[in-house]
């Protein structure tokens, strides 16, 4: 992933400098809060589901250990191999060596965010091994070197024209091709020879069931099964927080996860893996790389309820308007936002100020999730660690000193409306960004306390 | 019942008219009110910019402003939902504790204690109400579009018993407006878009008058309004609910 020294502020206002692209965006993303809405309205039960599903992840985090003891056993005895990782280069070391073994330099892997957060990609590419990304969205955006924009729908900030060029280069499609049905098919027979010939396969994990040792992919495109069925080796990549406790459990999880995330019923695909097929090895990945920290911290510890549904991104007002790639982080939208400061507060202070503090996520997040109340409490966290500009810090100050004193507040308040001098925003000038494309109030004749004191006045 | 009229500080400032139809309002209904002079801020701007810790004199100082009166009762839901959530105080903190369960915001005081059930006012135009954020989700002022549950509107209560008023359908009936305090000049590309793009929902749909019950949103819209040159105004629900 490309870094750069701006923040979410400055780089939503690049995406912002094309009005009618920012429109298609939202618009974009609104649809599928649309279809969200739609099909959760069918089930008369929904919140009673959200309230369940988020229950047994409270559960779930609560004996996390014992939970994960208890899958790496039944894992084990059905004949799974177990790693643990404690952090985003140790996992990547793992992978790296079961490739090895298997003198394996070419790998084809189905979506999984745990990778993106991790930098899978590049590392193993440094190593000399290639890997072909077959979800589609995720090839596109692995063709054009960029980052997913979105957890569910990685190239979302892509026009299908855009697609096309990027085809053309890449797959051999004609010049000005951009017929969804056309491009499909062109990357449908690319990646059909990457399954064929391609030995190892790493999937994501979105499910695993403590109970049995199974792990449980969703995918719309059979992806996952189409590169695990036709590989040798297949690892799983999960981070810790993805168990359930039962089967049983499963249920709740798949009848909200697609509704909420693009309105399905459920994903076309919902495979178990279990065990290796004869002759095949199967290895699971338990990553940490953070999550125990994040567990206890007492505010944050319920984001690990996540399942990656994404919906807090499509509901988001900000995200829709500034696109995934202004979070510079694997998972973008109010859910990064609360997740990514627990892996590096400095590099992500940004992250929880990119927000109104609406609410929408928290009231379409399938686990309950109270995220917009997180993002109120990172930025307190924020600020005490030091990670916010002194011009504001000072700022701040000047202003609770000056709400804590009634008199001067009035004097203030007669002396010409106090609040163009303290709220820095509140001057007609160039230079302010309220200026820019919002008028000022009016300053009205009078206060309403100087009003209130006239009429005491007069009463008496 | 003694009610001590709470009036944030950019109201007090800007827009006194909602203040004074607040004010005016709850004496139609026969409620003994009361402006105590020495109020100043909630504190939510700090808190919402991660300065919480700096709050504390603005806590205290709103304690002891508001904690003798009956009900606290103020024109802006999200000054309302600050004060609920986050009132503190290390001199009273029984005081604290029990006026965040007496601060109510106009409407919601208006629909729930004194349960009014018909008004004397009249607005003959076209109106489009903005459900505020913190009203909505914080207050539950009305139900909220992401959830599956039976749907109710406070302010829309009020509102329909206004003679001549017609109320307009949005088409996204509660998206932000963009305003979030300082995120309005901290996010300024995002901000002045979700303004511009709730704006516009209200004026495709026909409304004369964008209304709601928290006056940093409509400040915010009015901004953009008038930047756009734009005939559709904003006005505090209290001065809807107040003209006759």
């Amino acid at each position: 992933m490309k870094e750069t020294l701006q923040d979410h502020a400055a780089l939503s206002d690049i995406f912002n400098q094309d009005e009618p692209r920012v429109n298609w965006h939202d618009e974009t993303l609104w649809f599928v809060r649309t279809k969200r809405d739609r099909a959760v309205n069918t089930i008369p039960e929904w919140e009673l589901l959200r309230e369940t599903a988020s229950q047994i992840k409270h559960n779930v985090l609560s004996n996390l250990s014992s939970y994960l003891e208890q899958f790496e056993a039944n894992a084990i005895a059905n004949g799974v191999q177990v790693h643990w990782a404690a952090d985003a280069k140790e996992h990547n070391e793992i992978v790296h060596s079961i490739l090895k073994k298997h003198a394996v330099n070419r790998m084809v892997k189905s979506k999984s965010m745990l990778t993106e957060e991790c930098h899978l990609n590049d590392y193993l590419a440094e190593n000399g091994i290639e890997v072909v990304d077959t979800d589609l969205g995720e090839r596109i955006v692995q063709l054009a070197d960029e980052p997913p924009s979105h957890i569910v729908l990685p190239c979302i900030h892509k026009k299908k024209e855009e697609i096309g060029d990027l085809f053309h280069i890449h797959l051999g499609t004609a010049a000005g091709e951009a017929d969804p049905q056309v491009l499909t098919e062109a990357a449908r027979q690319d990646l059909r020879s990457a399954f064929l010939t391609r030995r190892a396969a790493l999937t994501g994990v979105n499910f695993a069931v403590a109970e049995t040792g199974e792990i449980v992919v969703c995918t719309n495109e059979g992806n996952a099964d189409m590169g695990v069925h036709l590989a040798d080796v297949h690892i799983a990549s999960m981070g810790i927080e993805k168990l359930i406790p039962e089967r049983k459990h499963l249920g709740f999880f798949l009848r909200l996860l697609t509704r909420s995330a693009t309105g399905q019923p459920i994903t076309t695909y919902s495979s178990h893996f279990k065990k290796p097929r004869p002759g095949q090895e199967m290895h699971i990945v338990l990553v940490d790389n953070g999550r125990s920290r994040q567990l206890g911290r007492e505010d944050f510890r319920n984001s690990l309820k996540c399942i990656r549904c994404g919906a807090c991104m499509n509901t988001c007002p900000v995200y829709r308007r500034s696109g995934g790639h202004s979070y510079q982080y694997a998972i973008s939208g109010p859910i990064g936002s609360i997740l990514a400061p627990n892996l590096d507060m400095k590099k992500h202070a940004d992250l929880p100020f990119a927000s109104t503090l609406c609410g929408s996520c928290s009231n379409v997040c399938p686990v309950k999730i109270d995220i917009h109340d997180q993002l109120y409490k990172w930025r307190q966290v924020l600020v005490k660690e030091g990670h916010v500009s002194p011009v504001k810090a000072a700022g701040m100050r000047g202003m609770a000193w000056m709400f804590s004193f009634p008199a001067f507040f009035n004097i203030a308040g007669k002396s010409g409306r106090w609040f163009m001098k303290y709220f820095p925003f509140m001057v007609n000038n160039k230079l302010n960004p309220w200026y820019k494309e919002r008028e000022m109030p009016a300053p009205p004749k009078e206060s309403f306390r100087e009003w209130y004191a006239k009429r005491e006045k007069n009463k008496k | 019942m003694r009610v001590g009229l709470f009036i944030p500080c950019y109201v007090d400032q800007f827009y006194p008219n909602a203040a004074i139809a607040t004010l005016q309002l709850l004496e139609k209904f026969g409620v003994d009110v009361v402006f105590p002079k020495k109020q100043t801020c909630c504190g939510q701007p700090m808190a919402n910019s991660g300065f919480s810790h700096l709050t504390g004199d603005c806590d205290e100082l709103f304690v002891e402003n508001f904690a003798e009166f009956d009900y606290i009762v103020c024109p802006s839901g999200s000054c309302v939902l600050h004060v609920k959530d986050h009132l503190h105080s290390a001199k009273h903190p029984e005081k604290a504790k029990e006026i965040r369960t007496r601060v109510y915001e106009l409407v919601e005081f208006l629909t729930d204690v004194l349960e009014v059930k018909e008004l004397k006012a009249k607005f003959p135009h076209k109106v489009g109400i903005h459900q505020s954020c913190h009203g909505l989700r914080g207050l539950k002022l009305s139900q909220m579009s992401e959830l599956v549950a039976p749907e109710f509107s406070k302010p829309e209560a009020l509102l329909n018993m206004v003679d001549g008023l017609e109320l307009i359908n949005l088409t996204r009936v509660d998206e932000c407006c963009g305003f979030g305090g300082t995120f309005c000049v901290a996010e300024e590309a995002v901000s002045s878009k979700m303004g511009k793009d709730r704006v516009a929902d209200h004026v495709n749909n026909g409304a004369e008058y964008i209304t709601g019950a928290d006056l940093s949103c409509l400040m915010h819209m009015e901004g953009i309004l008038k930047r756009q040159k734009s005939n559709v105004k904003v006005i505090h629900i209290a001065e809807i609910l107040n003209a006759e």
